[in-house]
């Protein structure tokens, strides 16, 4: 089946089986990899995406049901291209990952969690990362990069998309 | 193992036997570090009038100084943390460096990441790899200027004369290609009070791509006309295809082909199972879900877990099989002692989990085997292929991808020669992907195991006797990786009478080293068992613990009686420097200077592994319904004189802390039949963030010792450091792994 998708702000059309997940027509069919595959059932959030701003897990997203939607993955999250957005500036910053595989996917559920929440408290934050696994345990850092990136959106430098 | 004409790069690397490595790779000139272009790629990249001192530096007339990481990265940080060493050697500021991976490859002499070993195997190396390459930029700058190079001093990338003068790196490259290379005598070192980068703060040099998901891991490798494949392979371990649906899958949408591949009888290397290759990598899971194969499962679908834990407990008061150690006669001073402490320690198997599933790319063409993989120690993989497929290892070229998390699994390289031996059917290259539950199912386990434990206290509380009765599990007649209990862990040769012993079930699991191998398990039934007997005794932990190292400050290894001889082994331990980072640390943590209301308490462990001395102080909150919170975390460390880059250290340490607790919390996999019961993140959980401690504190003992790695050594105090803690809040002794077979609530 063709469907067209609307990927980082760009039409892109695919052939894939109807019940093929986002997951794997983004890898595989538009060779935009930054979305991990980690559990193929929702339970570790590596592969994490934006569907019109919600943070949705791709594996578990057949691609017949994205429609219009507007998917954004990790390679369209900061508004201008070859610039980062503050959760990612922090995640640089502060030296965040370790193997770094499930870092875009965390980062996708920190920035949906700063546009409604701009000031985190410790449990919102915990609260909102819950459903991301980090196998190398990079939690305390997470937590630091999205107080960090809190602060940057604050300051106003640059606004959470 | 046995790779034909590769070195064996398991074993650490000194600077010696690196130049020798580097000469075998050096196309018939003496030592390939000396001699510039020693091989074929070096001396096409002087064609184009680049510097290319040895085969790790690169600096080209435009001044672009790129330096290759010859590690596997996967997660640990030396595709950073080593090339920051030749950069302060070097001189060249840490922003204008391009970092690339190297390929496997014998020119860069060893590049196996295990073991903690990376670092110490090669940090004398890079400083000496900087410091020469600086060295003949300011040799060709003096020459230049026709002054001596005493006068002449390297910074930030250009070489400045005392006159002022000044010339860039980038305009010295033609005069310095063409140089000689000095002898290492010739070479002075950068000294460490003058180092600016080491030491310092610096983000992995992925970081960007990292955030901004760009293809990095094995994972994410794109070819041409690239085929996708799943791998079914048995439940049970080790079992046989004897048929297969292969007609009906291959008729499936997207399916190119489906074929059965036999496999070498081997559990860790070329499993038999059921390929499917198709146009993409749904195609080829959806296709897997209507597979019918008919299975041989073989005698392994005898063996379960709870069957093996019940004979253990059956025979832990008779003799085991082996002796590990025998020291002094610890029945006889069991019988004596003022009071007597017995326990039974219990740890399931534990899978590695990394997030990113196993998986490698290969292309077969004209004879040789082109490889994409996310693996450990390569000479394996490379190995395994020459010796499963009959591919002679010079045909087999193996690029080295970033690895999502090793702890131990991507040492073993069944998936990298699962992935070779499908591409040899198929005119394509290949993408091999294994699914989560592939990944959990046929793993190669942290082996679990069982001890049975008698401690002896004099009338001071002073620990006169110690025996235990490990059971543990084998493959092929020996312990498991990680498996084997040495008569030199620590208590053994500390205290007169120590008995050891061993009763092994051999079984047809696969096991493989689980991230500080052995130390992951045995340091906290050892340091729990001290727990039990500091308060049996009446005696504060850290002081009894002081007590029992004593104060020799140097442990020889071996020892222990006739009926061990020969089965000792282990390092020399600097008691010394335990001692001093058990203070540290317990200073550090104002260990006996806080009240701990009750449901709250401190614990604390030591361990040396890896070459590294670590001690630890956990401070805990248990709730009345049970419920663990760890608030503050301390952790003291003494790996040598230097610090290589402190962001990744406290990286190392915190993932290490945060992933024992969560071995302790939650881990558990279960073997029944000779197959995994757990299949998925659902029933096997990790810990998340919401588990991970309130506060963690990294703290560093800097002595006059060679610096040594971290990937591990920060793990094994964590569990009975909390388990000790939790006992001081609640009273309640934890015996068992996970955390939820044990009953913590209290009133």
């Amino acid at each position: 089946m063709k469907y067209t998708l609307t990927v980082n702000g760009v039409a892109r059309t695919v052939d894939a089986a109807p019940d093929t997940p986002l997951l794997w027509v983004l890898r595989d069919n538009l060779a935009l990899v930054g979305t991990k595959f980690g559990c193929g059932i929702g339970q570790c959030g590596a592969c994490t995406i934006h569907l019109n701003g919600v943070p949705t897990r791709a594996c578990m997203t057949p691609v017949s049901t994205v429609g219009r939607m507007k998917v954004t993955t990790i390679e369209g999250l900061a508004a201008d291209a070859g610039k980062l957005h503050p959760v990612q500036q922090a995640w640089v910053d502060l030296d965040v990952a370790q193997c770094g595989y499930c870092q875009a996917g965390q980062i996708m559920t920190a920035a949906a969690l700063l546009k409604d929440n701009p000031k985190p408290t410790d449990d919102d934050i915990d609260g909102a990362m819950a459903g991301n696994l980090c196998r190398c345990a990079t939690y305390m850092r997470i937590r630091a990069g999205i107080k960090r990136a809190a602060g940057l959106t604050a300051g106003g430098k640059e606004a959470a998309q | 193992m046995k790779t034909s004409s590769l070195p064996t790069l398991a074993a650490p690397v000194n600077r010696r036997d690196f130049l020798k490595l580097s000469g075998l790779a050096g196309g018939g000139l003496a030592l390939a570090f000396y001699i510039r272009s020693g091989d074929s790629a070096t001396a096409a990249e002087s064609a184009t009038g680049d510097f290319t001192p040895n085969a790790f530096i690169r600096i080209t007339p435009a001044g672009k100084v790129t330096i290759v990481s010859k590690q596997p990265e996967m997660g640990q940080g030396v595709k950073t943390s080593l090339p920051m060493i030749i950069a302060e050697q070097l001189e060249v500021p840490w922003n204008d460096i391009t970092i690339e991976q190297g390929d496997f490859d014998a020119k860069y002499g060893g590049q196996s990441a295990g073991g903690s070993q990376s670092t110490p195997s090669n940090y004398d190396n890079f400083h000496l790899l900087g410091a020469t390459a600086r060295t003949m930029l300011v040799e060709a700058a003096a020459q230049t200027w026709g002054v001596p190079a005493a006068e002449c001093r390297a910074e930030k990338a250009a070489v400045l004369h005392s006159s002022g003068k000044k010339l860039t790196y980038g305009q010295l490259v033609a005069k310095a290609a063409a140089l000689p290379v000095p002898a290492k005598e010739a070479v002075k070192l950068k000294e460490p009070k003058d180092f600016k980068l080491l030491g310092t703060r610096v983000p992995q040099f992925d970081s960007r791509a990292i955030v901004t998901g760009q293809p990095l891991f094995g994972i994410d490798v794109k070819l041409p006309g690239l085929l996708y494949a799943a791998y079914e392979k048995c439940p049970a371990f080790g079992g046989k295809v004897v048929s297969a649906n292969l007609d009906q899958i291959k008729a499936l949408p997207g399916v190119k082909d489906a074929f059965v591949i036999e496999g070498n009888g081997k559990v860790k290397e070329l499993v038999p199972g059921v390929a499917i290759v198709a146009d993409s990598t749904w195609a080829a899971f959806s296709a897997r879900k209507q597979l019918k194969v008919v299975w041989d499962e073989g005698k392994v679908a005898g063996e379960s877990w709870e069957t093996f834990v019940a004979e253990a407990k059956a025979k832990a008061a008779q003799p085991g099989a082996r002796t590990l150690r025998k020291d002094g006669d610890a029945d006889a001073a069991l019988a004596s002692s003022a009071k007597v402490v017995t326990a039974d320690y219990v740890y399931p198997f534990i899978s590695h989990a990394n997030l990113e599933p196993q998986n490698t790319t290969a292309h077969w063409k004209d004879g040789v085997m082109e490889v994409w993989s996310p693996t450990q120690i390569p000479s394996i993989g490379v190995g395994l292929v020459n010796k499963a497929l009959g591919i002679p290892a010079d045909k087999i070229k193996l690029h080295l991808n970033r690895a999502g998390g090793g702890f131990g699994r991507r040492i073993g390289a069944d998936y990298l020669v699962e992935a070779a031996a499908i591409a040899q059917r198929v005119p394509a290259p290949v993408k091999l992907t294994w699914s989560r539950e592939d990944d959990l199912r046929h793993d190669q386990f942290r082996p679990g195991g069982l001890h049975f434990l008698k401690g002896g206290l004099d009338a001071n509380g002073k620990v006169v006797a110690w025996k235990n009765h490990f059971f543990t599990f084998g493959e092929g007649g020996s312990p498991g990786s990680g498996g084997g209990l040495s008569g030199d862990e620590f208590p053994g040769r500390w205290i007169a009478n120590y008995h050891a012993e061993q009763t092994m079930f051999d079984t047809g699991w696969p096991m493989g080293p689980w991230r500080a191998p052995g130390s992951c398990v045995f340091a906290w039934v050892i340091h729990s068992f001290i727990d039990e007997l500091a308060h049996a005794g009446g005696r504060d932990p850290l002081e009894l613990r002081l007590e029992l190292l004593g104060s020799k400050d140097e442990m020889p290894a071996g020892g222990g009686g006739a009926a061990a001889k020969g089965k000792q082994g282990g390092p020399p331990y600097n008691v010394a420097r335990m001692r001093n980072v058990l203070k540290f640390a317990a200073e550090k943590a104002g260990w006996g200077k806080k009240k701990f209301p009750k449901g709250t308490g401190a614990g604390l462990a030591f361990h040396f592994s890896h070459r590294g001395y670590f001690a630890q102080v956990a401070e805990v909150t248990v709730s009345k319904d049970g419920q663990l919170k760890v608030d503050r975390f301390v952790t003291g460390v003494d790996i040598g004189a230097q610090v290589v880059n402190l962001s990744g250290a406290d990286n190392q340490v915190e993932g290490s802390v945060i992933d024992a607790l969560g071995v302790l919390m939650f881990q558990e996999l279960n073997i029944e039949r000779g197959r995994v019961v757990q299949s998925n993140f659902h029933d096997y959980p990790m810990i998340r963030i919401t588990d991970a401690p309130a506060k963690i504190e990294t703290h560093y003992l800097k002595t006059n010792y060679p610096t040594t790695g971290l990937g591990e050594p920060a793990l094994p105090p964590v569990a009975p450091a909390v388990c000790n803690a939790i006992f001081a809040a609640t009273g309640k002794r934890v015996r068992q792994f996970p955390l939820s077979r044990t009953d913590l609530r209290w009133s």
